[in-house]
């Protein structure tokens, strides 16, 4: 009770620095443009996913961190109060992760239902994406929330940290991987390499938007272990399991230094 | 009654609160005086558990409150520099406490108009000046009428009729048995407020006993002289 | 008694029936003609046998009289997996309305639910083939009709399975409105000319959904070819017309929407490739007009190897495939022109519809893919996307003139 107490004015607090429409705005004019221009097909579902691929981890990593170090005042304030420091936390950071999620659905959703997109034939692919979506707004931001945490007394680092975090997840990462299978590629890596991009979040939510989009050409790949991974139910369970460790990992990391912090 | 036993509080290598004994009589004002950085604060913010001590005991009314947080229902704080949430109107401030707490009957009416803040209840934190700021961390201290009430360095950033509002307010809930908390460096105002002394240097008690018999052992009759001497004692 | 009437009457009909009109035979399981193989003996040429309803448990019947056999209340012809079960083998021999199930399996011979061997005029419609090796089995005909018939076979594997509708060494023969599935390959044409094969729905053969060879002039029109195991398969052929079909949810590794080899001077139009791991795979194959189709949503477009010469690719679409082209070689001698591709990323500041810069449809990573195919893993990456932008501006492994001059704005209609 005292966590939705504690949301709802966060939630307040953040309309109020009208930032959270800008980046409502952002996804509302993206999709608004890619329908106008590109169609309601599955282009502009897949154009979506890849500014939400990017966006997402960016300004949840980065926002998370921000928006710890700009609520100091009020987490302060509230230590004072009869207030479980878990109550404090997840009313934080609900008051972040929510309106951030809100934004993103909200934002590409409109576009599609005044468009009559939503109610297609593509609306599995749309609740993937917006599913996809909310899951990596939350880990993204739990992410920021235990960088933020980490590096509390300086900020400087602690957004160093979660912008260099995030060029290593979406490029760094993916050249270590191209690099690691041009120079094994005749060797079996496969499974090796699967593994490795279920170690990187930014991956794993992009191998579920190919298993929704790309599964005609992942079909294509001639090798046992892919197919046997891709062609079946199993793997997007595994992928959708792994996206929710991942999501609990940093949340819980987060959670215990928050609890164990001076203030 | 406060207690502390055996508190101990290192950040990282430096050791602030070195194990720290502490009786802190219930319905009496206690004042903690000490040179800089001699963990007044910390000593403070172990009590609210804003400081999770390394180690030690904090009881409160005989309860041990080490990670826990109902206690806090008892204590009013007020710290030494209020930060609040920039954005909200000191009135939304009131209300959002409140709401955290559960709507508990409150008199910051009342207190609203001892320390003049009727004319800035509609603004904003951040457009209020430091001394506006303080009063607000007065009230918000005092206003659900807790039995303990802490405050840090109040009468800082306060005009002297400011100041003599609060310590009119002070004296008023010492009147009504609560349990008083205060660090200064104003030793008059500890005089004024206090009936006991606790004296700490680097993390240890110098000193901790009835005010009186600190100026009769070292023959003084102010304050100021005899912690001066203590300070000295200390040094040499 | 009433064996010996049946013998002077027929013998009656024989004398008139040469002479004058045809005569009807009917058989029934409670009739006085209670087998087909009877009826068959007892009709004259030209006449009618008609099979009531019920289920004959008959095979290797032999139809070598030029007679019409129509099933009422479609009449079950159950091979018992012993042989063939009809067999034609005279001229303008008309089948209607059976259903015929059953035949023997064999690695020997090619046992069909219905073969039709030397023969003319032959019109196979509205029946039912249910688990046979072969279905419909034509070998040296000329002007067959096959149409509105239903196949099904649950075949499992390739070697213990036939072919739906089997042509061989066939003339102008019109193949319309057919269903086949569960087969080896659905359809199959090897030396075959002249067929016209229109508005057949091919699905879920072991191999691929039309096999097609050797066999010059001929159409395929409007068919549906849908999740077969390799797809279709056109091959060794000249001159063939493609128009208007459907490849579709053809998935796996040797997949292929259609797969053309050595496929000279024909007309691929208008077709629509959609969910297939490759759409279009061209091998060794020249001077074909590939015009009008639409490509969407495969994980390769078009699979063109360099051995291919002199094809024109012009007015497709390219909608959200994974890849737009591949191909193995930094050389290229097919043209493409005013397709329309979702990838395109230029601009049309004169606004007449025709992208300003050329479009390169292979990208970078096509090439990275093509020589470690592990990286396909890393599609949609942003890595991949700022290595394909870089590759845009200084072209170092991607083919320089496979480009389309005239990319389209807009979805060709």
């Amino acid at each position: 009770m005292k966590a939705l107490t504690i949301l709802n004015y966060q939630w307040k607090d953040l309309i109020r620095g009208k930032w959270i429409f800008g980046y409502a705005l952002i996804y509302l004019l993206i999709t608004d443009a890619l329908i106008r221009f590109g169609g309601a097909g599955p282009k502009a579902l897949l154009s979506i996913s890849n500014v939400m691929l990017l966006l997402i981890p960016l300004v949840g990593m980065i926002y998370g961190a921000l928006y710890l170090y700009q609520s100091r005042e009020f987490t302060e304030l509230l230590l004072a109060q009869p207030l479980n420091r878990k109550t404090l936390f997840w009313g934080l950071y609900g008051g972040l992760a929510v309106p951030l999620s809100a934004a993103f659905i909200l934002g590409t959703l409109l576009p599609m239902l005044y468009n009559g997109m939503f109610f297609g034939e593509q609306i599995a692919s749309i609740l993937l994406l917006l599913g996809l979506g909310l899951i990596l707004t939350l880990l993204f931001t739990g992410i920021g929330f235990w960088l933020g945490l980490a590096f509390f007394e300086d900020r400087i680092k602690g957004l160093g940290f979660a912008l260099v975090g995030w060029l290593f997840l979406a490029v760094l990462y993916d050249g270590l991987v191209l690099l690691t299978i041009f120079v094994l590629g005749d060797y079996p890596i496969e499974k090796p390499m699967l593994a490795l991009t279920m170690l990187n979040p930014i991956d794993l939510a992009r191998i579920t938007v190919l298993l929704e989009f790309d599964i005609s050409a992942l079909m294509g790949y001639t090798g046992a272990v892919f197919n046997r991974f891709f062609g079946s139910f199993y793997g997007m369970i595994t992928a959708v399991t792994s996206m929710l460790i991942w999501l609990a990992l940093p949340l819980y990391g987060a959670t215990k230094r928050f609890r164990k912090m001076d203030f | 009654m406060i207690e502390l036993k055996g508190l101990k509080k290192n950040f990282g290598r430096l050791t602030v609160l070195d194990d720290l004994d502490l009786e802190i009589p219930s319905g009496q004002a206690t004042g903690i005086v000490g040179p800089n950085g001699s963990g007044k604060t910390t000593t403070i913010k172990s009590i609210l558990g804003l400081v999770k001590p390394t180690d030690g005991e904090i009881r409160i009314d005989g309860e041990l409150v080490n990670n826990r947080w109902e206690y806090r229902e008892k204590i009013g704080y007020m710290p030494q520099v209020a930060r609040y949430p920039e954005n909200m109107t000191v009135e939304e401030l009131f209300r959002f406490i409140k709401n955290i707490r559960g709507d508990q009957p409150s008199n910051e009416e009342e207190l609203i108009k001892h320390f003049g803040l009727e004319s800035e209840l509609k603004k904003r934190m951040r457009t209020l000046s430091g001394g506006n700021r303080q009063k607000v961390g007065a009230v918000l201290s005092m206003m659900f009428n807790p039995d303990i009430l802490i405050f840090d360095e109040p009468t800082a950033g306060l005009d002297p009729r400011s100041s003599v509002q609060f310590k009119k307010k002070v004296r008023e809930l010492k009147d009504q048995g609560k349990t008083i908390m205060l660090t200064t460096h104003i030793m008059s105002e500890i005089e004024e407020l206090a009936d006991h002394l606790i004296f700490i240097v680097e993390g240890k008690i110098k000193y901790h006993g009835p005010m009186d018999e600190l100026l009769n052992e070292h023959k003084e009759q102010r304050l100021e002289g005899a912690v001066a001497k203590m300070m000295e004692e200390e040094a040499a | 008694m009433k064996g010996f009437n049946h013998i002077a009457l027929a013998g009656v009909f024989l004398l008139i029936g040469s002479v004058a009109s045809a005569q009807t035979i009917t058989v029934s399981p409670n009739g006085e003609v209670k087998t087909i193989a009877e009826g068959l003996e007892l009709v004259q040429p030209n006449d009618t046998l008609i099979i009531r309803q019920g289920t004959y448990l008959e095979h290797n019947l032999m139809v070598d009289k030029p007679v019409t056999i129509i099933g009422e209340g479609r009449p079950v012809l159950d091979g018992e997996k012993k042989g063939f079960i009809l067999v034609i083998t005279a001229d303008d021999v008309t089948v209607k309305g059976l259903e015929v199930r059953n035949t023997s399996t064999s690695f020997m011979e090619d046992y069909a639910g219905i073969l039709i061997e030397e023969t003319r005029n032959t019109v196979i419609e509205d029946n039912r083939l249910i688990d046979n090796f072969f279905g419909i089995y034509l070998a040296e005909t000329d002007k067959a009709v096959i149409r509105n018939n239903y196949l099904s076979a649950s075949g499992e594997r390739e070697t213990s399975s036939g072919n739906g509708i089997h042509l061989w060494y066939s003339k102008d023969t019109k193949i319309e409105d057919n269903y086949v599935r569960g087969h080896r390959d659905g359809l199959y044409f090897e030396f075959v000319d002249g067929a016209h094969i229109t508005n057949n729905l091919s699905e879920e053969n072991i191999r691929y959904g039309i096999h097609f060879m050797y066999s010059d002039n001929c159409s395929y029109v409007e068919n549906t070819f849908r999740d077969n195991g390799g797809g279709v398969a056109v091959m060794y052929t000249s001159n063939v017309e493609i128009i208007g079909n459907r490849f579709e949810d053809n998935w796996g590794s040797s997949a292929y929407g259609m797969l053309l080899k050595e496929i000279n001077r024909s007309r691929i139009e208008n077709n629509h490739f959609e969910n297939n791991s490759v759409g279009l795979y061209i091998e060794a194959t020249s001077r074909n007009e590939v015009k009008g189709n639409t490509f969407r949503q495969n994980g390769w477009a078009i699979k063109l190897m360099a051995n291919s010469t002199d094809n024109m690719f012009s007015e497709n679409n390219f909608i959200a495939n994974s890849f737009e082209v591949s191909t193995n070689s930094r050389r290229n001698f097919n043209e493409f022109t005013g397709n329309y591709w979702s990838q395109y990323e230029g601009y049309d500041l004169d606004r007449d519809g025709v992208g300003d810069v050329p479009h390169h449809p292979v990208r970078l990573f096509t090439i990275l893919v093509e020589k470690q195919p592990q990286s396909l893993l890393l599609l949609r990456s942003l890595l991949i996307d700022i290595l394909d932008a870089a590759e845009k501006v200084m072209p170092a492994l991607t083919p320089e003139t496979l480009i389309d001059i005239k990319p389209q704005m807009d979805q060709i209609p």
